[in-house]
């Protein structure tokens, strides 16, 4: 089935976006990365240092599409530097804005996010923005040029899921922007619903990097996302509040 | 407002019957709580709780995992000067002890940076002490100025300054603050530190704040274990860390644990902080403060050190001195006694044996070093 996602002029086969952080070792990278089938992996520049022997990109494989993220950013110039200076260290033009204030629950600052995005859009980047899942803000968001908007789930490395459904239903229904949810994944099966609500991919870190056998749980969770993708396109059957006769009752008014 | 109001609250508490009040089911609503609050954060660190240290040492695991995955952050202090006007009782910098002093030269802060850096180490913590004529906001600003050639993030430990000093600090590239209270009760704060500027309790208090305040990223506070009755300062400390969490969430608030250690003169700290007690603390602090670091030096044992780092440490030094240009130079009077003498490079093998990463880089300075505005 021929199902590409095109995000800044690369097509995309698979709707996983995976991450680097929080692994007992970097070594588990490229085998999280055969198992998920991902082909975009967001890297914090925060961690990027070029002059280890244990550089965190030298874990990635070059068919990867970097994502590298602001990670640590508290204003829209701090994510505007660090992005520059992420491309200024070859790790190309994509960037997930992340800019947050708040270290008790990591909430993106939409506000801001909104600043950087312009700024960097208009500099060639390819901006994919980590939100708090507002229609407005959304919007906003793609007018400044956003390639996609990556609303939370629930708070980062929370695993409590889709807490914040009914507002990303709404970015999937308002918007032509890709929706890709990010954060609060928690479970094969919330990434599953995420795809079957028609979002355009999930990125997910924590869920895979602290399970116990996080490349079994890379796999879990290429297959549910490539499930979730399949009901949608399939068109999931309408739900409803009482059984429904599979013979009609009153057939014999016609 | 400051958290002085808070102590001040703090110290009405009936102390003498307070910790005998929580009982096991308090605990155990504690451990359920989503969310513990102050009177949850009194029960974990109560008697009551000592029997439910297993269960607070697997959520509290849990909770690190969750929130900061198998990563261990590294770093390692560096003494830039001993010079100290102060008279503290505990502290071998005291200006009482008579042993030739020193203040590195900034090539020799060079030198001390490039010995360390070769470690791999790229975050450092950098040390004086207390004396604003021979280790000013000045000289430590030099003293970024070279620092920041070797590594991607600089901390200071120095005496508290003024608002606007943290900021020109922090306009230099300093990203984070550490500053130990020692003791919070305040009667023991006047008689422990008999001399010098140290004496003003609430200049140190709101010294954390003022930090917060000049934008740095990271702020670090800690009582030293031992010299007050335990419960009552890691009470003190843990409220302190909340206070200024909820005050200014674009900050990092951090904890440390630092116990009293031996030093060049003989005093004796108040209150026996054992091993069991010292777990106790860090988990109460994990469980009140989900997100928060938690810090672990080189004051504790290696082999108690290799076990901390599954129960809710965040951050721990390595490769560690506390002399001044210890790492390169001729050794000075140390601050106080280590116990773990481990390498880098030890620390992070032992790290790895226990399903952790030791990461020596988690940021970058942002601002434009001075020279080139």
């Amino acid at each position: 089935m021929q199902d590409p996602l095109m995000i800044g002029g690369v097509t995309l086969t698979s709707r996983l976006f995976i991450g680097t952080g929080k692994y007992s070792r970097n070594t588990l990278i490229p085998e999280v990365i055969t198992r998920s089938g991902s082909q975009v992996i967001t890297v914090a520049l925060r961690r990027v240092d070029p002059e280890s022997s244990d550089n965190i990109v030298s874990h990635i494989p070059s068919h990867m599409t970097l994502l590298p993220n602001t990670s640590g950013a508290r204003t829209a110039e701090e994510a505007v530097r660090i992005a520059r200076l992420a491309r200024s260290a070859g790790l190309g033009n994509w960037v997930k804005i992340e800019v947050i204030n708040d270290q008790k629950y990591l909430l993106p600052d939409n506000m801001e996010t909104i600043r950087a995005t312009e700024i960097l859009a208009a500099e060639g980047f390819v901006v994919l923005p980590y939100m708090s899942p507002d229609l407005s803000a959304a919007l906003r968001l793609k007018a400044a040029g956003a390639a996609a908007v990556m609303p939370l789930g629930a708070p980062i490395g929370s695993n409590r899921g889709l807490q914040t459904k009914e507002l990303i239903r709404i970015l999937i229904s308002e918007t032509d922007l890709p929706v890709i949810v990010d954060a609060g994944i928690g479970r094969p099966s919330e990434a599953a619903e995420a795809m079957e609500m028609g979002a355009a991919a999930v990125l997910l870190n924590t869920a895979i990097a602290t399970a116990s056998d996080p490349l079994l749980m890379a796999e879990a969770f290429r297959d549910a996302v490539s499930a979730g993708r399949k009901a949608y396109l399939a068109g999931l059957g309408p739900v409803e509040e009482t059984a429904a006769a599979s013979s009609p009752l009153t057939g014999f008014l016609a | 407002m400051s958290f002085y109001e808070t102590m001040a609250r703090l110290e009405q508490l009936p102390y003498g019957t307070l910790w005998s009040r929580y009982t096991a089911e308090d605990v155990k609503r504690a451990l359920r709580a989503e969310q513990v609050d102050e009177e949850g954060l009194m029960a974990l660190l109560s008697p009551a709780a000592e029997p439910y240290l297993e269960e607070m040492a697997h959520k509290a695991h849990r909770l690190t995992r969750t929130h900061f995955g198998h990563v261990m952050q590294l770093f390692t202090p560096m003494y830039l000067a001993d010079f100290c006007v102060n008279h503290c009782t505990y502290c071998s910098f005291s200006s009482i002890y008579d042993f030739p002093r020193k203040k590195l030269t900034l090539e020799e802060v060079a030198r001390e940076a490039e010995t360390i850096a070769a470690t791999g180490l790229r975050h450092i913590l950098i040390l004086t002490g207390e004396s604003r004529r021979d280790s000013p906001a000045g000289y430590v600003r030099d003293c970024v100025n070279v620092l920041r050639r070797y590594f991607s993030s600089v901390s200071i430990e120095v005496n508290p300054l003024s608002t606007a000093e943290y900021a020109e600090l922090r306009e230099a590239g300093v990203d984070g603050l550490t500053l130990y209270q020692e003791v919070y009760h305040q009667e023991t704060y006047r008689a422990l530190h008999v001399k010098g500027p140290k004496r003003v309790y609430r200049n140190r208090l709101d010294a954390p704040e003022r930090g917060c305040q000049a934008g740095f990223r990271s702020v670090n506070i800690g009582a030293l274990l031992g010299m007050y009755e335990w419960r009552q300062e890691a009470l003190a400390t843990a409220l302190h860390a909340r206070y200024l969490q909820d005050k200014y969430p674009e900050c990092e608030i951090g904890l440390s644990i630092p116990r009293f250690r031996p030093y060049l003169g003989e005093f004796n700290p108040a209150s026996d902080v054992t091993d069991r007690a010292l777990v106790q603390i860090i988990l109460a602090y994990r469980l009140f403060l989900p997100r928060s670091g938690i810090s672990l030096s080189t004051r504790e044992p290696a082999a108690l050190r290799d076990h901390l780092v599954q129960l809710g440490i965040t951050k721990m030094s390595a490769g560690v001195s506390t002399e001044v240009g210890g790492h390169s130079l001729e050794g000075g009077t140390p601050q106080f006694e280590i116990s773990d003498n481990r390498s880098v490079a030890e620390i992070a093998e032992m790290l790895r044996s226990q399903g952790l990463q030791p990461v020596f880089k988690d940021w970058d300075i942002l601002s434009e070093p001075l020279g080139l505005r």
